[in-house]
């Protein structure tokens, strides 16, 4: 089966066993931060946008991204730059052993895009669907929290979709 | 200190925080067999016969492996000391089955989809033999589920004992006969899963000289290298283990649990092997906490004093006995090593069943003894009228103090000596009941659908294993001033590379920008027993500062040869000599690989201790029971802890903001129920319920101003010891709430709703 979508900002055809997921498809070509966990959407480490909304990569067919932007984490930073949320999860140490980080990061952006103002209920309502054993989710909420308002703050939040 | 107790960003930060592929599965094998294990539907059988010709037949299938194809060899999958302390009671591959998720084969295909397929090709007989599910039952069976030769270690293999201790000081039934108060109680602590987020993954390949390299998510990789070496029957040296970022371990991955798996599969075919747990595996077929069944007896004087502590331990080991007698003794050292009770006695029995194996889990038996122990003594305190963090207050050892249990009982042999150096368990204590708001909520009268509680627990642990645990580090310098760091110390995801370099940069008096770490290699970096028991700060930190102090002596010793003066100084990153002279550290360095004095400025060192110095910590839990259903939501969690001099205060942080939802899942959320048939019946996270961001309560973490003579810069452990407290505290704020005493985990609604209608 032939898919033609966006991935990370460039136009890509792949072609795909029927029942393939995204999950299986990025992690072959070496989107290595969509992570594996569950395979059945409720660990939330293969999060990815979908036009812009995060879902679970694993539980996504191949066969319906045709015609979609599929966003992953490996768009979010240049080599000199990070992404003002990735910067806030490493200054907070919201990263521990960084496994459900990407996930995580990706759920934030969604709800950053979707929403205007920020409160930590919405905050932990996006990252729910990302389970993370190591953190207690303390420093993500902060991390989360601290980049959200401060780019409100500022007004450039709609600005801030990646690097895409 | 410059470096220490400082905030630093850390040493893979960067990396995680933009997904890059640093995890055992990111990247990709040419010609990669994948791996898949058929496990046992049944909980104990004989095979009588295994067809594996349809499977083999499969197109893509290129090997498949039974029993038939290993020489029976008996080990252990517990990656600790050696010889392990433990029963060597399992075979890579055996011909009976003893829990559902057991070995029965394993397939190597060109693909997952093929592999799963072959799995399914397989024909068994199998011959059904009676199961134990109850550990309570296992010595009376009336059959042993090891009665193999060949095995060794087991304490008694008729009564399926696979590890018995036994232990006392004093006269425990006089003195309780003598003390003015008595107090009894049976409780009970679940099996529960360690459920790292990254499942159990291994890859293996065979180098351009032949040599097997296992790239694994592990916390022990030169436990893993000699193991695989002895079931595969190869040399130490044809193994090189990698261990990259690891996505949570805690104890989960201290297990040998599939490498030796993909190891054989590399030998037999010459080819690649990846072989990686599903959720559901992780589940049923991997590692569990061991349920404890204890029984404990409290003396007190008429002033409240503890006179003497009698603790009965019935462990479910599973179906196999890997950590059978340590997990056990640590729950009975570290329950003997809060109160200095002058009588003690213990006595267990570690008992096989027909059901998953228990490992190793953050907390080590430990939160098997703070539950029963902590809920006793706030019973005890109930009832003799007495507040209960007064009552501990009055019983917990002090600096100074001898800690006799651990002396007759160490790591499945005789202990060492302790005394306390440093405890501040009375200021935990003390900050944290004003942090929770204890004495008003204590106090709060309660009515109505909605009731609060707020309890309290205390615990221990240890640093490390004194007397086994070693580690080693080897520090080189560079021409910038800049010092590869190489340790065995094993970060799986603590962030304890950072801690390591931390304590490296102070040493040397460098920024910790300076220190590149590269750990856990067994081809290119020194031993460590690996990250388990709450051992890399302190062991591995000490072995880290002894090292960097020999680098840094050198670095002395060649500035006073290059300014040829006798007495110098370091200043900063100066040699300083007596006559006013200076030359930088990378003065020195570049001077001593190309122009004088010719030498690599580097040291190494190894640590190993025989004091095992206890973190303490006090948890205050404030809960909502809902009297009409039954449930329990946790408001609040203060958690302050004694740990010694902190590090690095972020990531001591966190490690006790993740130990504690850990512990709440244990004491209310994760379940494992299993049917008639011995079958785990909840396989997936939505069933298998670990805390979300929604689930968690208001934290408040704090750390006692504390500093331990015999640590590194002051520092003990802080891994463990957060997830031993939260459980008793929450059971205790139940009581406090409803007046329901709560002796069995998970806290299910219906034993608060029978405990509120029995009143």
């Amino acid at each position: 089966m032939k898919v033609q979508f966006e991935l990370n900002g460039r136009l890509v055809s792949a072609t795909h066993l029927p029942g393939t997921t995204l999950m299986e498809f990025l992690r072959g070509e070496e989107f290595y931060s969509v992570k594996h966990g569950c395979d059945h959407g409720e660990c939330g480490a293969c999060t990815v946008l979908m036009d812009s909304r995060s879902v679970n990569a694993c539980l996504i067919l191949m066969h319906t991204v045709n015609g979609r932007k599929i966003e992953t984490l490996e768009s979010f930073s240049t080599h000199e730059r990070l992404h003002p949320l990735q910067e806030n999860f490493l200054k907070e140490g919201a990263a521990q052993c960084g496994f459900c980080t990407p996930g995580m990061i990706l759920s934030l952006e969604a709800l950053d895009r979707e929403s205007g103002e920020i409160d930590e209920v919405q905050v932990r309502d996006a990252l729910n669907g990302n389970l993370c054993r190591c953190t207690g989710y303390v420093k993500p909420v902060k991390a989360a929290l601290s980049t959200l308002k401060a780019s409100r703050k500022t007004g450039n939040h709609e600005d801030e979709g990646g690097d895409s | 200190m410059k470096v220490i107790g400082k905030d630093t960003q850390r040493v893979d930060g960067q990396a995680l925080v933009r997904g890059k592929p640093v995890f055992a599965d990111d990247m990709q094998l040419k010609d990669v067999l994948y791996v898949k294990i058929l496990h046992s539907p049944i909980a104990h059988a004989n095979i009588l016969s295994i067809d594996v010709s349809k499977a083999e037949a499969l197109e893509g299938v290129v090997a498949v492996f039974t029993h038939k194809d290993f020489k029976p060899h008996y080990y252990t999958t517990a990656g600790q000391g050696y010889p392990e302390p433990g029963p060597r009671d399992m075979r890579i591959l055996d011909e009976t089955v003893r829990f559902v998720g057991d070995r029965v084969a394993f397939v190597a295909a060109e693909s997952i989809t093929i592999a799963e397929q072959a799995i399914g090709l397989i024909d068994v007989e199998y011959e059904e033999l009676p199961c134990i599910f109850d550990s309570q039952q296992s010595m009376t069976a009336g059959f042993a589920i090891h009665p193999s030769e060949g095995t060794s270690g087991i304490h008694d293999v008729e009564k399926n004992i696979a590890a018995h201790l036994d232990a006392k000081i004093g006269d425990v039934e006089a003195a309780l006969a003598g003390s003015a108060h008595t107090f009894e109680g049976s409780y009970s602590t679940p099996f529960v899963q360690m459920a790292h987020i990254e499942p159990h993954i291994s890859l293996s390949w065979l180098d351009d000289n032949n040599r097997l390299v296992i790239r694994t998510s592990t916390q022990v990789p030169h436990h893993v290298r000699r193991i695989v070496a002895e079931v595969l029957d190869i040399p130490v040296g044809r193994i090189r283990v990698i261990k990259p970022r690891i996505g949570g371990g805690f104890g989960g991955k201290q297990e040998i649990l599939n490498e030796e798996v993909v190891g054989a599969v590399t030998l037999k075919t010459g080819r690649p092997a990846r072989i990686e747990y599903t959720r559901a595996e992780e589940l049923f077929a991997a590692r569990v906490r061991h349920p404890e069944l204890l029984t404990i007896q409290l003396g007190f004087d008429e002033s409240h004093l503890l006179t003497a502590i009698d603790i009965n331990i019935l462990e479910d080991c599973g179906a196999y006995g890997p950590h059978a007698l340590t997990v056990m003794s640590v729950t009975s050292q570290k329950a003997l090593s809060m109160y200095k009770a002058p009588n003690i006695r213990v006595n267990g029995d570690g008992v096989y069943t027909n059901l998953p194996i228990g490992g190793a889990y953050r907390g080590y038996g430990a939160p098997q003894a703070f539950f029963p122990l902590e809920s006793l003594m706030d019973e005890a305190a109930m009832e003799m009228g007495i507040d209960p963090i007064d009552l501990r207050l009055k019983n917990v050892f002090e600096v100074g103090d001898d800690v006799p249990i651990a002396k007759i009982l160490g790591e499945g042999r005789e202990g060492f000596p302790m005394v306390l150096y440093s405890t501040e368990i009375a200021a935990c204590l003390n900050e944290g009941r004003a942090l929770s708001n204890w004495d008003a909520l204590r106090s709060a009268e309660q009515s109505g659908r909605f009731r609060r509680g707020v309890g309290v627990a205390v615990a221990g642990q240890g640093s490390g294993i004194p007397g086994i645990d070693m580690g080693a580090a080897f520090i080189k310098m560079n021409e910038d001033a800049s010092f590869n760091l190489q340790i065995g110390a094993t970060d799986l995801g603590t962030g304890s590379d950072t801690a390591l370099a931390q304590i490296a940069a102070e040493v040397l008096n460098v920024s910790v920008d300076k220190i590149i770490v590269y750990s856990s290699d067994t081809d290119m970096t020194p031993f460590d027993t690996g990250a388990y028991a709450s051992s890399t700060t302190y062991i591995s930190g000490t072995a880290v500062k002894k090292a960097a102090e020999a680098c840094k002596a050198m670095i002395l010793e060649q500035g006073r040869k290059l300014l040829q003066i006798d007495n110098a100084e370091i200043i900063d990153t100066r040699v300083v000599g007596s006559d006013g002279q200076t030359i930088s550290f990378s003065d020195i360095c570049i001077k001593s690989f190309y122009t004088e004095e010719q030498t690599q400025i580097m040291g190494s060192a190894s640590h190993l201790s025989y004091d095992s110095p206890p973190p303490f910590n006090a948890t205050f839990a404030e809960v909502e029971v809902d009297t009409l259903t039954g449930t329990v939501r946790v408001i609040k969690i203060v958690s302050v802890t004694d740990a010694g001099q902190i590090i690095n205060p972020k990531m001591a942080e966190g490690q006790v903001e993740g130990g504690i939802p850990q512990a709440l899942g244990m004491a209310l959320s994760e379940f494992m129920p299993f049917d008639d048939k011995g079958r785990f019946t909840n396989l997936d996270f939505n069933s298998y319920h670990i805390y979300t961001s929604n689930d968690m309560p208001e934290m408040v973490v704090r750390f006692a101003d504390s500093h331990e003579p015999t640590g590194p810069y002051g520092a003990k452990a802080v891994a463990e010891i957060p997830i031993n407290a939260p459980a008793p505290a929450v059971a205790n704020a139940v009581y406090n709430a409803v007046g329901v005493r709560i002796k069995h985990l998970p806290i299910k609604p219906e034993q608060i709703l029978a405990g509120m209608n029995g009143k």
